[in-house]
Parts: C-alpha cells; sequence; structure tokens
C-alpha cells in the first residue's frame, strides 16, 4: 500500500537533464534524537505531500523508541538489563545480537559489540533503526527522491537520473568537504574522532582507537554496513583494506594523518 | 611493482596533457564527456563516468569523479579514478582487484595510492547533504549541514 498521491512518472523528460535535481521541490525536516541531529531531506513531488510529512513523524517515533529499548545509556533499556545479566529474549534484541555476530565475522574482529565495559551494540544500532524507520518513507516518497542524515550517516535514495550530491566532511577541517560522492541509492557513513574527541574503542584492546588514519568513509548498500565498515575501518585504518575489498559493493575512503587519501573502487559489477 | 608504477604515471600524464589541452581551448571543459585514456601501453579506450562517483554541477564549472575503463595488469585488474575541480585535477585514485591471495591485495592496495599526494582544495559549494565524523546534537549548529537543513526547512 503505497501513498495514491505519488503515481504520476517519476521522470518528467527534458526538465530533469542535465543537472537533472535543480528546481524540482525540496523540504527538509530535523529533530534530535539519541543525541543526534536527524534530518529527513525529500526532492521531488512528495516533497510537500501530507502523506510524506507523515511519514517523517513516524520515522522520528520509531527512533526514539529504538533510543529507548536499545541505549546502553538509559538503565531501563533491554540493552542495560542484559548488561546486568538479566535474561532478555525480544525478536529485535535477538536480532541485534545476531547482526553483531556477523559484523565482528565480516570485519575480522574490529567491530565487536562485545566490549570489556560489557554489551554494547551502538554502533550498529543507529543503522539497522535508520533502515527499519524509513520504511513508510520510502513508500510514501515513491517517485521522488529522499534522504536520512542520521548525525553524519546517511542512507538516500534518487530516482533514475537523479542523485544526491554528499559531501565528505575534511577531518583536518570541519567546515569544509574534502570531495563529494554523486549516490543515487543506498548509504555513506563516516567514522572519526574529528568532533566527539577519542569515542571510537579498539576491541582487541579496549581502548580509544589509533590506527593512522583520522577518517573512514564506507558506501555501501544499506546504512546498517556502511556504518559498521566505517567504524571497522577506521579502527583498523588502512590494515583493514584486506578484507575491506572482498566485500561485494562496499567502497572505502581513508583520510590518512597526513591529509592524503586513500580509497577503493566497488567492485565492477560485470566480475563476480 | 615498478612496470605498474611506470604504466600509472604514464596514465596521469596522458590526463594532464588531455586537460591541458581542453584547457587551452577557453578554460570550461566538458568533462562529464571527456574522454580519458588509462588504458594500457599502445593502446586507448575512452571511458564513461562511473555510474556511482560522477559529479554534476549546474554552475558548468567542470568538476566530478571519472573512472576509466578496468585494464588487466599482472597484479590483477586495475582501475584509476580521477577527480575533477574547476578544470584541474585534484585526486587520482586507483585500485586492484586481485583474485589471489590476501597478500596480493594488501601489497597493491597500499601501492598504488602513494602516487596521490597532492593537496587537495575542494571547497565544494552544491552539496546536498555532509557526511562525517559523527555530529552530536551539541555540534550541529555550527555544521554544515545545519546550514543545508536550514535552507530547506518549511519547504
Amino acid at each position: 500500500m503505497t501513498a495514491a498521491t505519488d503515481t504520476a512518472p517519476a521522470l518528467t523528460g527534458t526538465t530533469l537533464a542535465g543537472s537533472a535535481a535543480v528546481g524540482l521541490p525540496r523540504r527538509s525536516w530535523v529533530e534530535h534524537i539519541m543525541g543526534l541531529p536527524i534530518s529527513v531531506h525529500v526532492r521531488g513531488d512528495a516533497a510537500t505531500s501530507a502523506g510524506v510529512d507523515r511519514a517523517v513523524c513516524t520515522l522520528y517515533e520509531s527512533l526514539r523508541e529504538t533510543d529507548e529499548r536499545f541505549s546502553p545509556y538509559r538503565p531501563d533499556s533491554e540493552v542495560s538489563a542484559i548488561r546486568r545479566g538479566e535474561p532478555t529474549s525480544s525478536a529485535e534484541l535477538l536480532e541485534i545480537r545476531a547482526l553483531c555476530a556477523e559484523a565482528r565475522r565480516r570485519t575480522d574482529g574490529a567491530f565487536d559489540a562485545e566490549l570489556p565495559g560489557g554489551f554494547d551494540p551502538s554502533g550498529l544500532v543507529k543503522g539497522w533503526a535508520v533502515e527499519r524507520a524509513t520504511g513508510p518513507l520510502r513508500e510514501a516518497a515513491a517517485g521522488s527522491d529522499w534522504l536520512v542524515n542520521a548525525g553524519g550517516d546517511i542512507l538516500l535514495h534518487a530516482e533514475p537520473g537523479r542523485s544526491w550530491e554528499v559531501g565528505v566532511e575534511d577531518p583536518g577541517n570541519l567546515n569544509r568537504t574534502l570531495r563529494t560522492f554523486a549516490l543515487s541509492h543506498g548509504a555513506i557513513a563516516t567514522s572519526g574522532d574529528a568532533r566527539r574527541g577519542a569515542h571510537i574503542t579498539d576491541p582487541s584492546t579496549g581502548r580509544p582507537a589509533f590506527s593512522g588514519v583520522l577518517s573512514a568513509t564506507a558506501i555501501a548498500p544499506t546504512l546498517l554496513w556502511a556504518d559498521v565498515y566505517a567504524t571497522a575501518a577506521y579502527v583498523r585504518g588502512l590494515a583493514s583494506l584486506p578484507w575491506l575489498v572482498r566485500e561485494r559493493g562496499v567502497r572505502v575512503l581513508f583520510v590518512r594523518a597526513d591529509g592524503s587519501r586513500v580509497s577503493t573502487l566497488s567492485r565492477p559489477k560485470a566480475r563476480s | 611493482m615498478r612496470r605498474l608504477t611506470l604504466w600509472f604515471v604514464s596514465t596521469l600524464s596522458a590526463l594532464v596533457l588531455l586537460f591541458s589541452y581542453h584547457t587551452s581551448t577557453g578554460g570550461s571543459v566538458e568533462t562529464q564527456t571527456a574522454a580519458l585514456a588509462p588504458a594500457s601501453p599502445g593502446s586507448t579506450s575512452s571511458t564513461s563516468p562511473s555510474s556511482g562517483s560522477s559529479s554534476g554541477s549546474s554552475s558548468g564549472s567542470s568538476s566530478g569523479s571519472f573512472t576509466g575503463s578496468s585494464v588487466d595488469t599482472r597484479w590483477g585488474p586495475v582501475q584509476v579514478e580521477i577527480t575533477v575541480e574547476n578544470s584541474r585535477i585534484t585526486d587520482v585514485q586507483a585500485v586492484v582487484y586481485p583474485s589471489g591471495n590476501g597478500r596480493d591485495e594488501e601489497i597493491n592496495a597500499y601501492a598504488l595510492p602513494q602516487l596521490h599526494d597532492e593537496v587537495i582544495q575542494a571547497q565544494s559549494a552544491e552539496v546536498d547533504t555532509i557526511s562525517g565524523a559523527t555530529v552530536t546534537s551539541d555540534g550541529y549548529l555550527t555544521s554544515l549541514q545545519s546550514a543545508i537543513d536550514a535552507a530547506h526547512l518549511g519547504g
């Protein structure tokens, strides 16, 4: 069941040629949840529809619920219950634990929710939650472009022939972008200590990560995995390249301490 | 390693020549359709902008990322990507997709990017959103993202 107002053709010919998105109506929303600014942008005919407005409200409600249930900073959350050793069996928490285990496996241990201080799935829950919360928006905004930016990690969609220009922040100068990626689907996430000081823990030592890179940006089909790969790539630095280049559809950009950059290209589709 | 490095440098030279030529015709380069020559020595092939990184700009300035065609080397297939800002190559990236053991991957991934140590001056004015190290609510008001959001709030 999708919003009935959005059945118009997605493309209208010449007006979308060249810089396709110029001139389309666009609207944004911002709310602060989990201590993060969550921005939603919709571009296209659906930008001003009431259905999209409702879907964005639903998205924010869903994220607030996730925060209440899975934040390690809330004593009454399910994650806090696990940390206290209490049994819990909610389907969502079991799913999160299984995903954390898979993330640990895929990243060779560079991502690990089982930290010395206790179970902390925060690095994965945000992407998981945004993916789930975006379901209604995906339907209500059918035929238009949308993006959700959760504290610098972005899930997005653009109609054929259009894209979102995503700027990657310069970790050496937060008022600048280092480069831009034109993306039409999928997700992009950046991990680094530029804004919050040393807050990313190396699971193998329990201490703040320092791998010689200032930031790692990952592009992947889903926000959950973009977020996980960015975190893991930041923790391990360039040493994560051997397993990163094996991941299908994943692209990573490192900024080294001297400001130089290393990136991988996504694996060509023709090669499998 | 040495052979690959030489190949790469010659490719880069070809690109620089190509863009220099275009620039001399008037300063505005239509790089969206520019043909690069990142092929093995002795042959050239045109390329198309990569599906994931071609970057459009409504101001008419020549900026964007362009990916060359894949070239087989003894280290595996190699692709080169360049980033152009205002008719100037500001970034060159290369990567290998080896099919062999993990050690090859590591060597190649380390070796190739050493070639682009250029300082980047890419202040992008046309950006829809910003990916960066986690922005907290406290830091949001001074962030680029907040400016972009504000530009579109209220429809």
